[in-house]
């Protein structure tokens, strides 16, 4: 799982049946220091993310487990919303 | 997933059997605000997709669970057209 910060939504009317009530968020990946780590990507939001919050996602086919035992084609999942963090 | 704009179409007569009547097309990915960042690919396309039209793109093992793609040899499907990104940074 990768943290990020949720910057914005995208709007699709045309997609995938099985994506259809599923919300589609921008996330941008986060270093623990709050930087930018590599490109903004979509994921699907299993837990009902705002835009600012931060957030961690999970990669590849296990972003659809969330909506079990629907299937959506989904490859990025925001799986928790994070309160804080701490590095020691 | 990916933004993507789609730059082209790809025609193929032989090709794994499971891919025959699939759709391939060449898409360029763009940052959220539509800019092209650089790398192409071949997705299949499951919604319909044109020419010129910003898509969402699904990749690795995930792409089979587009519709109609079950067991199906690709690592991109084209799962939605973008209407809007609504960026707030």
């Amino acid at each position: 799982m990768q943290l990020a910060k949720v910057i914005g939504t995208v709007v699709v009317t045309r997609k995938d049946e099985s994506l259809v009530g599923i919300r589609l968020m921008l996330v941008q990946p986060l270093t623990p220091e709050r930087e930018a780590a590599g490109r903004p990507l979509v994921a699907v939001d299993a837990v009902g993310a705002g835009v600012g919050e931060e957030v961690f996602f999970v990669r590849g086919k296990e972003a659809s487990f969330p909506f079990h035992p629907t299937e959506p084609p989904a490859d990025a999942g925001i799986v928790g919303i994070v309160d804080h963090w701490t590095l020691t | 997933m990916l933004l993507a704009k789609i730059v082209g179409t790809v025609v193929a007569t032989r090709k794994d059997p499971r891919l025959v009547s699939s759709k391939l097309l060449i898409a360029r990915s763009v940052d959220p605000r539509g800019k092209p960042e650089g790398h192409y690919l071949v997705a299949i396309d499951t919604v319909d997709a044109g020419i010129g039209e910003t898509v969402l793109i699904v990749s690795g093992s995930s792409a089979r669970m587009a519709s109609g793609l079950k067991d199906c040899p690709v690592d991109a499907a084209i799962v939605g057209i973008v209407d809007e990104v609504e960026i707030d940074d």
